[in-house]
């Protein structure tokens, strides 16, 4: 029987929203099910050489955000804070024996799982393709399109 | 009541969070011959309903799920 096969679009660069795509993608190699992860916009940031692990999370913009104390939404602009976020959220992901976005992405390569980065944003942003760590294809749309008429599961995230 | 089921293989993913236990034991399982089987101890909560999906997924079967003191332990027989 063939392997099911599965694409993600991975199009945010924050460190809360670069879990989900290397989550399901590792998983989903762990459970034969051939993954193709297409990086575009700010989820190049993802792929960037030396970056996996400098993700960030902004509090700006999200009422879920767990602070230690209250604070005013407003509050989260201040300098500092965003730093104070991210630093907060690895501790709590690393106290619960969640792996790093950056060993996430190393087991995504191990199983085989595809990655693609998106030509056309990286000219936008000026990101060259010697920026982006190895064992990565460029490709636009149409790629991506190719491999997701052959899946069962297409997620943009 | 546990019964004594002789395992090829151990694996302690006591402490990691999905996506780890799956992770590690799909590299383990991959790992044994056929009809061998690998033990592992799991605290993660979700790993029970993961290890049973993943399994059914890979054609892998669990032979054996016991639970106490925040330990899900799983016999898994590699028959894939």
């Amino acid at each position: 029987m063939a392997n099911k096969k599965m694409t993600i679009i991975a199009s945010k660069g924050s460190l809360d929203m670069a879990y989900p795509p290397l989550i399901l993608a590792t998983t989903a190699a762990a459970m034969d099910v051939d993954v193709t992860i297409f990086f575009t916009f700010f989820g190049l940031d993802i792929i960037k050489k030396d970056n996996a692990d400098k993700l960030k999370i902004s509090p700006i913009g999200n009422p879920a955000m767990p602070m230690p104390v209250p604070i005013p939404t407003l509050v989260g602009a201040l300098p500092g804070m965003e730093a104070m976020a991210t630093a907060m959220m690895k501790s709590k992901f690393n106290k619960h024996g969640v792996a790093s976005i950056g060993q996430l992405l190393n087991l995504a390569k191990e199983a085989g799982v595809k990655l693609i980065a998106c030509q056309m944003t990286m000219d936008v942003m000026g990101v060259k393709q010697s920026d982006i760590v190895d064992g990565v294809e460029f490709g636009g749309a149409a790629t991506w399109l190719d491999e997701a008429a052959d899946s069962q599961i297409n997620l943009f995230i | 009541m546990s019964a004594d089921i002789k395992f090829d293989q151990f694996l302690d993913a006591k402490g990691m969070s999905c996506p780890l236990p799956i992770l590690k034991t799909k590299k383990a399982v991959e790992a044994l011959s056929k009809d061998q089987i690998l033990k592992v101890e799991s605290t993660d909560a979700g790993s029970k309903n993961d290890m049973a999906s993943w399994a059914k997924r890979t054609g892998n079967e669990i032979v054996k799920v016991e639970e106490g003191s925040g330990i899900i332990t799983f016999y898994i027989k590699k028959t894939a």
